[in-house]
């Protein structure tokens, strides 16, 4: 029996939740005494497959066909079923990402199942796993187990694992290229594009500052942006912000935004309802400045200030200017 | 064009949730209900296109009686009648036996487009809606924010991540799952509310075989997520210093700037 991982790419750059994916696999893969597997899925995608296949797995298997260049849920999930139908894994672990939620609950349908979607953590005891989701918006987690006969579906949340801590491996995995039947594509996507143009990748930030309800007008976003540019880090917000339009959609952070896990994360007058705290509870270190000493933020962060934004974050970038010269 | 509109009636969102005895679920005894966020957006668009291109919307919910709260204010917004699929524990299915019990529900109205939101509030699986298209052999997009349905096909503008958006052009029919907040929701009207009174609401119960799948993922427990976190407070009252205290905690102790 083996575990299967799925990695994300997008024009050959991998989507890095999958190394997380990766490490998420090599733990259950340690726990359960399986071997690990990747999955590349595009066409000519020999070179993404090399990217991976540093990593501790007993290979690398890119499904080929020209009908998956593009992304497509039809061409995927041809292209999945039957890499699974031929491996026959005992799991297919994916990130929980918007592509794998676009096209995997088809997949696992194929197999006449759901997904275990949207985990935060996976456990074997006695050769079992249980997965832990996050239920109710995050406000409760549910342990979750399953009977079914192989495979077994299992998405991770962004952030559950850690990325850098894939285990590399000893020699490069090998890279098995197949080519894969795949049947009518019945969507023709066209270009992605961006609707801002300096529009970021929250995602990929390594420190964040995010604003709330608290920094009370436009006007007073400069403050926040200038902490930010001192951080070397990218300006966020909670959706109030966005909804309001005082910064672009692509700036949100939470359930309907971006899902998040930088090494520092500050949140300014943001009271932490939990659409917000789903999209950055898994950030590394996580600074709160509200207010309200009962804000749920403070539930999540490691350190606190109780008080007035306005007086604190102009001392606190210059605090970081000094630092840095 | 007939539009199918997937509703599902969740615990409302400022709800204080109280997990049950045997901690596998919570407490619905003294629950307010409300529909499900995305969901109510699937509606609004729904509702949009048929003003646009004329036809016919048709809402379905599944769950016990209550689940008529959502239907009727369904109805009362616009929609022309509706599918209840009764079942006292229909909530609790997992997301292929869910899609299969609704699959089986609309099939026979043979729909242009099903619509559902995203996601659902309570157990959040984003999947419902995806296998319904393929059990119903119809091709989906999810996550989708604007929908043009004017030419013979449909485009549709999905979200992807990190601020990325792209069109797609599919056949019809599709199933289309919808992000919240992609425009402003309409109330119901005084005169929608008495309207709403005539219209049909059609009862079915699932097929014995779509009950009978097995669930396949089971709930040992729920909990309220460990609090891992013991937040250092800073400043003491005072701001200024709090900021100074925590630049210096930040640099020699977390060790992130």
């Amino acid at each position: 029996m083996s575990i299967l991982v799925f990695i994300e790419h997008r024009d050959g750059v991998i989507n890095k939740t999958s190394f997380e994916a990766i490490a998420a696999a090599q733990v259950l893969g340690a726990d359960l005494q399986q071997d690990v597997s990747a999955v590349v899925v595009g066409n000519g995608v020999h070179g993404v497959a090399e990217q991976v296949s540093g990593y501790s797995l007993a290979k690398v298997v890119c499904a080929e066909n020209e009908k998956l260049a593009e992304y497509t849920p039809d061409g995927y999930t041809y292209a999945m079923e039957s890499v699974i139908r031929s491996l026959n894994p005992e799991y297919v672990i994916m990130p929980h990402t918007y592509l794998v939620r676009d096209y995997a609950p088809k997949l696992a349908a194929r197999f006449g199942k759901a997904m275990i979607s949207d985990c935060i953590r996976a456990k074997v005891a006695d050769g079992k796993v249980t997965f832990t989701r996050r239920i109710f918006l995050g406000k409760i987690d549910a342990d979750v187990t399953s009977d079914s006969e192989a495979p077994l579906f299992a998405t991770f949340q962004s952030g559950a694992y850690r990325g850098d801590q894939a285990a590399i491996g000893s020699s490069a995995a090998p890279i098995d290229t197949m080519q894969v039947e795949v049947g009518e594509v019945r969507m023709k996507p066209e270009a992605p594009f961006q609707e801002v143009k300096q529009a970021v990748d929250l995602t990929k930030a390594e420190v964040i500052v995010a604003i709330g309800r608290g920094i009370k007008s436009k006007d007073n976003i400069q403050l926040a942006e200038k902490l930010a540019e001192a951080l070397g880090g990218d300006i966020a917000a909670s959706r109030p912000i966005c909804d309001a339009e005082w910064l672009p959609i692509d700036r949100q952070i939470g359930s309907s935004g971006q899902t998040v896990a930088p090494k520092l994360y500050i949140a300014l007058g943001i009271s932490g309802a939990i659409q917000h705290l789903v999209g950055m509870k898994n950030a590394g270190t996580i600074v709160a400045i509200n207010k309200d000493p009962e804000a749920p933020i403070f539930d999540i962060a490691d350190y606190g200030i109780v008080g007035d934004l306005f007086e604190a974050v102009p001392v606190m970038t210059e605090e970081i200017k000094k630092l840095k010269d | 064009m007939k539009i199918v509109v997937m509703m599902k009636q969740v615990a409302n969102k400022d709800a204080i949730l109280r997990i049950n005895k045997d901690a596998t679920w919570i407490d619905e005894g003294d629950l307010s209900f409300e529909v499900n966020e995305s969901d109510g957006y699937a509606l609004e668009e729904a509702l949009r296109l048929k003003e646009k291109h004329g036809g016919e919307v048709v809402v379905c919910s599944m769950g016990p009686q209550r689940v008529k709260t959502v239907i009727k204010d369904a109805l009362a917004r616009g929609a022309d009648r509706a599918i209840h699929v009764v079942g006292d524990n229909l909530q609790h299915v997992s997301p292929y036996s869910a899609a299969g019990i609704l699959a089986e529900a609309v099939r026979e109205e043979q729909p242009d487009l099903v619509m559902t939101g995203l996601q659902s509030d309570d157990y959040g699986y984003a999947q419902t809606g995806v296998i319904m298209a393929e059990l119903l052999g119809i091709p989906h997009a999810t996550i989708v924010i604007e929908i043009d349905a004017s030419g013979e096909g449909l485009r549709v503008k999905r979200e992807l991540e990190s601020g990325w958006y792209q069109w797609y052009a599919m056949t019809k029919p599709a199933l289309l799952t919808i992000q919240s907040g992609i425009s402003q929701i309409r109330y119901a009207t005084l005169k929608g509310i008495m309207a709403a009174k005539k219209k049909e609401i059609r009862e079915v119960t699932p097929s014995a075989e779509t009950i009978a799948r097995p669930s396949q993922q089971h709930i040992k427990k729920i909990y309220l997520p460990e609090k891992t976190k013991q937040t250092q407070f800073l400043g003491n009252g005072d701001a200024k210093a709090g900021a100074v205290a925590l630049v210096e905690k930040l640099h020699n102790e977390a060790r992130v700037i």
